[in-house]
């Protein structure tokens, strides 16, 4: 393995609410490699979100990283000034998020904010210009020359995630964060947007970042993935592997749980079931317990750790899911209920 | 309830089932000031069959939202007529379309907004029984009771507000409201869209074992094809105001006969990382045009991948026929899809 560009150490991430403190990120570890692919999966309140706003010091108040190390370029992102860290956002690693529509000033013309991107970091103004023709031509926006003085609400929902981009890729950043890029988009202008992703990730050797709760974006455009449930990796690895033997229950159960439209028969879902924890009270031991099919007694009480599963393969799991089929007979199991597996009933949820 | 019916697969309904609903050429126009209008429905045609579960797809803008709140008629048509049974909906007004809604009822996208905070969960879920006079008393808490434990909630929960409960929870609350007055026709505008995806399957799977116990015919609306396929026996595609294909849940994906819907289709992800880097994608050139000005002729012609314009693509509209057995499209070059 070639070195890691940025590395994620001990990431801890809390939010101080009336009911008290919740803990978003809860001791988050990852290495991201120079142009790889990786995806952050997980549902709503899985953390994925906050993980990337970490990354770059964006959790908005009243959210604070409280822990761990955000290495890049042998620097701690979370201790560098205001002034260096502000230096690093847009230049070296550039976010671009859901809603675009939002992320662009609605008075200023769609053109001259990409600029800006590049004026920030001392581009010269006729060369920003030039540039941001050039970067929207290479987001495929048609008519780039004029479309430059087109506000941002004379642009589709997909163009502007397009201009969103360009402007991502103006400083040529090593990193780019995408959050739920596509979320917004109807299917077929996601498919466009996801294969400019993946070109301008082969062609410009830009890392990419991309936040999700799709597996079948996941599936389409990425070569590694996180698998996040309530503030925690729960699994980690190549998305093959993940795709093929995953070793969490959770991935393992959300992966069974997705209707596919290349399924042939009309089978029953297998969902999962009970509902994520709330994050102010987690359950004790190993956080999916409550819902998981395989607990043993020790998920009740222990916290497991993240451990080699396989060949850069990565679970945080007791049992793990070879053990669950060896012993618990998994794949033949149409009971999903909590327990359901290894015997262990008790303290079943509703 | 869920989790103790196991890998049921639900029957497959005749194809030969007697419609429960017709729509006929049913328009919606938005007036949209300066003499124009918005064709949000635009002469569109089908039945519902009873007992089946008929998926209706398309993006944002093609007017499926519009069409869920015209055969309730929570919208009047603008032109075109809605039968349900042999009632001709669209000519009732007042209390005799308030009887007729009866029979029914709509699950809404948002659980947050669709239930009102300041009501018990009990009470709302007994309101359509309150407004209909139907129950009262111990009856009416008894029923409120037994819906929720239809629904897989706790029966003791009728006292509870809405902020009580989880989106996927909130979202069972709807399915019991609906459920009160014993409706034959439930139309789910987005029902599972705002939930998270291991919450969904639950959702899907209650949605279909209610089918199941009460014989309901269910229109099931959704952006996500993936989910319509799965839940629907038949698929109708529409795009831009307009029905372009209607088939077998199956055939649909199998046989596609309009480019949209293979479009559609091919840009869907699939969770699996080796058949999906395999898969080719159909692009579609550009977004959906403005429902304001509809582009002339077929309507897809200015992003489809097999137009031949400009005849006869852009000049003459294709007509929804017939193109294989019980498998309607709207293409002039079907059989090149």
């Amino acid at each position: 393995m070639p070195t890691p560009i940025l590395q994620v150490k001990g990431l801890r991430t809390e939010f101080l609410t009336d009911g008290g403190i919740v803990r978003a990120v809860d001791d988050v570890t990852f290495d991201l490699y120079p142009g790889e692919t990786l995806g952050i999966v997980g549902e709503s309140g899985s953390g994925k979100s906050v993980t990337a706003l970490s990354l770059l010091r964006l959790v908005p108040d009243p959210g604070r990283v409280v822990g761990g190390q955000v290495l890049f370029r042998n620097e701690d992102l979370l201790q560098i000034s205001e002034d260096d860290i502000r230096q690093i956002r847009g230049r070296d690693i550039a976010m671009i998020f859901q809603d675009p529509q939002s992320s662009l000033n609605p008075v200023l013309k769609t053109g001259f904010q990409i600029d800006e991107a590049m004026l920030a970091h001392g581009t010269p103004k006729g060369q920003a210009h030039a540039r941001t023709i050039e970067l929207l031509k290479k987001v495929r926006i048609p008519a780039a020359e004029s479309r430059v003085k087109d506000f941002p609400h004379q642009l589709s929902g997909g163009m502007r995630q397009r201009a969103m981009i360009a402007m991502g890729l103006a400083n040529t950043p090593s990193i780019l964060i995408a959050d739920e890029p596509t979320t917004a988009l109807d299917v077929t202008v996601q498919a466009q947007i996801l294969e400019l992703l993946a070109d301008l990730n082969r062609e410009l050797g830009t890392a990419i970042v991309m936040i999700t709760h799709d597996m079948g974006v996941v599936a389409g455009l990425c070569t590694r993935v996180i698998v996040m449930y309530a503030g925690q990796i729960v699994e980690e690895g190549p998305v093959e592997q993940i795709f093929d033997n995953p070793q969490h229950p959770y991935t393992w159960s959300l992966l069974r749980s997705i209707p596919r439209v290349d399924a042939l028969r009309h089978e029953r879902l297998r969902s999962i079931e009970g509902i994520a924890p709330d994050l102010l009270h987690p359950p004790k031991g190993c956080r999916f317990h409550p819902r998981c099919p395989f607990r043993v007694e020790k998920c009740f009480t222990d916290e497991p750790s993240l451990e080699e599963v396989a060949p850069n393969q990565k679970a945080a799991c007791w049992v793990t899911m070879e053990r669950a089929r060896r012993e618990m007979g998994a794949d033949e199991l149409v009971d999903i209920r909590p327990g359901a597996g290894s015997g262990v009933r008790r303290g079943e949820l509703r | 309830m869920s989790a103790a019916i196991t890998d049921m697969r639900s029957s497959p309904r005749p194809a030969g089932a007697k419609a429960l609903m017709r729509v006929e050429s049913v328009v919606k126009h938005f007036p949209a000031g300066l003499g124009q209008s918005v064709k949000a429905v635009d002469g569109v045609s089908f039945e519902v069959r009873e007992g089946e579960t008929l998926g209706l797809v398309g993006e944002s803008g093609c007017g499926k939202s519009t069409l869920a709140r015209l055969v309730t008629q929570l919208l009047p048509v603008t032109s075109g007529r809605i039968f349900y049974e042999d009632v001709e909906l669209t000519k009732l007004r007042g209390e005799k379309l308030r009887q007729q809604r009866r029979q029914m009822q709509m699950i809404f996208q948002d659980p947050f907004a669709s239930l009102d905070p300041r009501m018990t969960v009990g009470d709302i879920i007994a309101e359509p029984l309150d407004n209909f006079g139907v129950m009262k008393g111990r009856a009416r808490d008894s029923r409120v009771q037994e819906l929720l434990r239809i629904v897989g909630l706790n029966p003791n929960f009728n006292n509870r507000y809405p902020h009580e409960f989880s989106g996927g929870q909130r979202q069972r609350i709807g399915i019991a409201r609906a459920l009160a007055l014993k409706p034959r026709l439930v139309v789910c505008d987005e029902a599972i869209s705002a939930l998270d995806v291991s919450i969904q399957a639950q959702i899907v799977n209650l949605l279909e074992d209610l089918q199941r116990e009460f014989k309901l015919t269910y229109l099931f609306i959704a952006h996500d094809l993936s989910v319509v396929r799965h839940i629907s026996d038949r698929v109708m595609v529409m795009y831009l105001g307009k029905i372009v294909e209607i088939a077998d849940s199956t055939e649909t994906y199998a046989n596609p006969k309009h480019p949209y819907t293979k479009a559609l289709l091919s840009a869907i992800p699939v969770p699996d990382p080796k058949i999906q880097r395999g898969r080719r994608l159909v692009e579609l050139t550009g977004e959906i045009p403005s429902p304001l000005h509809p582009p002339s002729g077929c309507r897809f012609h200015t992003r489809c991948p097999i137009a031949r314009v400009p005849a006869p693509c852009a000049e003459t509209e294709p007509p929804l026929e017939e193109k294989a057995r019980d498998h309607l499209a709207a293409c002039h070059f079907s059989s090149d899809v």
